[in-house]
């Protein structure tokens, strides 16, 4: 064949050949694996919600503290309203416990202080603050899956 | 001839006859080994044999070179398949059931108490094997001429072993269990506190991915169970089993074990072989080798060092042999009086106090109460690494088969042991005293200490002490004895100090019976 009339960008037939079937079969290879590691991310989750009503207004005087303990959450309530603290860990997830000057993971020694803020061990964030709102009902709902900037505070409604 | 004068029923009757010894005769084809040739071809014609030569070197037979490690740590493993397969009889692997039926194996079922402390002892007995075959293949410079591969192949061989007993650990779906998954899914996760201080966990989230992978959701659950238990019985010990098969076929491939270029007998040598009937009968010059000689890798040495070269059958296999039952036998008793842990119920709302990981993970336990991110993954990964590439960085040919490479080795390797103890001792000492840069400054950004902190500090020190060595000595392999001889060092004191001296809330006490009451 003569090459004179060819631009250097074409490939022979036996070439194209060769690489179309090359890379019909490498793409849907590629798209297996990739389906099969997508596969092992579940697409339902049989899990609690991570929102969950904690009841009324009611039962949370001004001054009280209570420990959530299957929620995994502080709530605290004071003069100004409420605000929630979650009880796990940021190191490895253990639950901490609430001392005076604040709170103690038992795991690798971690201590928050009142505002959850990490002041020893080796957690590397501090508590999560979450969300506080109020349902139609009337009743409080907490989202641990949504965050607030810690000192926020959930205002009570006159 | 004869048969065809035979009636059919007097064929019959000879056949069934016969039948012993013709069924014998198609099952081990070669007849009893009562001489050279048919103890060679024993080792030849069996599936499970033939992995092994038909000759075997003194110097692989004697116990002093092996110390039986690599047999062991398969032995131990074969007692974990065949009690393991046991335990699956009742065990169910649902958190609502899972620890009921421990309980009953521990309680009800007939000898499942010891079959499960067999089960669980046996594979920490592989934990403890493996790295002390790893130990004695560093030691004696096999990890050169041809068998690099092999010993990369052995550091997955390492992390399976380890990554199946971790698996393990969780099923009972007890207190340590749900725990010890609680910490390993969040060890998974740790990538996010480095994503975290690069700001960019929100558009890439690779460790709360990966643990959401691991756990089969967001938090530690029934999915959860499944997933481990897949990884115990199945995926963990088929990719095991395959490098095992990899492992033993390359060290046939590389000529058996390594020994040294300057081979003598000794005189208690004599104590453990039986020599041969007659020289050279298998391996005379009449002998054609076939494949042996187009295959391109070293073969069993054919005409070089024959006279040290035994048959395999019987030296080999009465070795073999005395150490499964030794092995089995220690395993055994060792059950019989020693119970594995059984805790309460998994509880997700109370942790235990102290919560540890299993023992063989306390050492970077407490590399991890520094830095999650490097002590669950950067630093043993960097080890890991380090380790897999030892024969590529340290290639020096020379005293291949001697323990310690001689005398020079031995010293280096003891100064290490020394100079190791003192800094790392002393490097816990002030962590344990003072603390770290958060209890100094309570605001410190989160990666100074993830750059910085006693785990990065000792490893630098291992490495900067390793090229010291290389420079003193003018030689690779020196600077290999001191980082590997300081690696189980660490590994030692860092579970020691985690295992023993660590109580409620991780403080320090020199002794458990000093531990705060609640
Ligand atoms: C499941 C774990 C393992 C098993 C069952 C196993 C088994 C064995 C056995 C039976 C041998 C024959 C010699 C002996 O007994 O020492 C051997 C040799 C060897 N192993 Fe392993 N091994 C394991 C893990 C490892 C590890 C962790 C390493 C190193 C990182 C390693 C590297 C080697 C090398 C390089 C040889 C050849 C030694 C020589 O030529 O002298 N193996 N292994
Ligand atoms: S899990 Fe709280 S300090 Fe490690």
């Amino acid at each position: 064949m003569s090459s004179k009339n060819r631009d250097k960008t074409e490939i022979s037939r036996r070439d194209f050949l060769g690489l179309a079937s090359l890379w019909a079969a490498v793409l849907p290879a590629i798209a297996f694996l990739g389906g099969m590691f997508r596969m092992v991310k579940p697409n339902v989750r049989y899990e609690e919600s991570t929102r969950f009503k904690i009841g009324t207004v009611e039962n949370f005087p001004v001054g009280i503290t209570k420990k959530l303990e299957d929620k995994k959450v502080f709530i605290f309530s004071t003069d100004e309203g409420l605000h929630a603290i979650s009880s796990i860990c940021t190191h490895l997830g253990c639950i901490v416990n609430i001392t005076e000057w604040g709170f103690q993971c038992p795991c690798h020694g971690s201590r928050y202080n009142q505002n959850g803020k990490v002041i020893a061990g080796p957690a590397p964030r501090n508590l999560s603050w979450h969300e506080i709102s109020q349902d139609i009902d009337g009743s409080l709902v907490i989202d641990a899956a949504k965050d607030v900037p810690p000192g926020t505070i959930f205002k009570l409604k006159a | 001839m004869n048969d065809l004068k035979q009636s059919g029923i007097n064929k019959f009757k000879n056949n069934l006859k016969d039948l012993r010894n013709s069924f014998l005769r198609s099952f081990i084809r070669e007849g009893k080994p009562i001489n050279d040739l048919s103890r060679a071809a024993v080792m030849a014609n069996n599936f499970f044999l033939h992995v092994q030569g038909a000759k075997t070197h003194v110097n692989t037979l004697r116990p002093g070179y092996t110390l039986g490690l690599g047999l062991i740590s398969l032995y131990l493993l074969l007692i974990t398949v065949i009690t393991g397969v046991l335990l699956m009889i009742f065990y169910n692997p649902s958190i609502e059931n899972a620890y009921n039926t421990i309980k009953d194996i521990n309680y009800v079922v007939f000898t499942g108490r010891l079959v499960r402390n067999m089960h669980k002892w046996a594979g920490e007995g592989m934990i403890i094997s493996v790295m002390l075959h790893m130990a004695r293949v560093f030691y004696t410079s096999s990890y050169k001429k041809g068998r690099e591969f092999n010993w990369v192949i052995g550091i997955v061989l390492l992390i399976l072993t380890l990554g199946i007993n971790l698996s393990g650990y969780m099923l009972p779906w007890d207190q340590l269990s749900y725990w010890a998954l609680v910490i390993v899914a969040n060890i998974i996760q740790s990538p996010k506190e480095v994503t975290d201080v690069l700001g960019i966990t929100k558009y890439f989230d690779m460790g709360g991915f990966s643990k959401e992978l691991f756990l089969g959701g967001l938090t530690a659950g029934k999915e959860s169970l499944t997933r481990v238990y897949l990884l115990h019985i199945m995926l963990l010990p088929l990719i095991l089993f395959i490098f095992l098969g990899v492992h033993f076929w390359r060290i046939r491939k590389d000529g058996g074990l390594t020994k040294p270029e300057a081979f003598e007998l000794k005189e208690s040598d004599t104590r453990y072989i039986s020599g041969p009937e007659r020289k050279t009968e298998v391996f005379s010059t009449n002998k054609t080798y076939g494949l042996m000689e187009l295959v391109k890798t070293r073969t069993p040495a054919v005409s070089r060092d024959i006279e040290n070269n035994l048959l395999s059958w019987p030296n080999l296999i009465l070795a073999e042999t005395a150490v499964f039952f030794l092995t089995l036998a220690i395993v055994m008793v060792y059950s019989f009086y020693i119970d594995a842990p059984l805790r309460e119920l998994a509880n997700p709302l109370i942790p235990e106090n102290p919560a540890k990981a299993p023992w063989y993970f306390l050492g970077l336990q407490e590399l991890l109460s520094y830095s999650a991110f490097m002590g669950g993954v950067g630093l043993p990964g960097l080890a890991l690494l380090g380790l897999a590439l030892i024969p590529y960085l340290d290639r020096e040919p020379q005293h291949i088969g001697i323990w310690f490479s001689g005398k020079k080795g031995r010293y280096i390797a003891l100064e290490s042991l020394v100079v190791g103890t003192f800094v790392l001792v002393g490097l816990l000492a002030i962590v344990i005293k003072f603390g770290w840069f958060r209890t100094w400054w309570p605001d410190v950004p989160q990666l100074l200490i993830i750059l910085i902190n006693p785990g990065n500090i000792w490893v630098g020190f291992m490495i900067m002490w390793s090229l010291f060595v290389i420079k003193r000595t003018d030689s690779t392999r020196m600077g290999a004895i001191a980082l590997f001889t300081m690696f189980l060092l660490s590994y030692v004191i860092l579970t020691y100090v985690g295992t023993e001296l660590r109580g409620p809330n991780w403080g320090f006490y020199w002794y458990k019976s000093q531990w705060p009451v609640h």
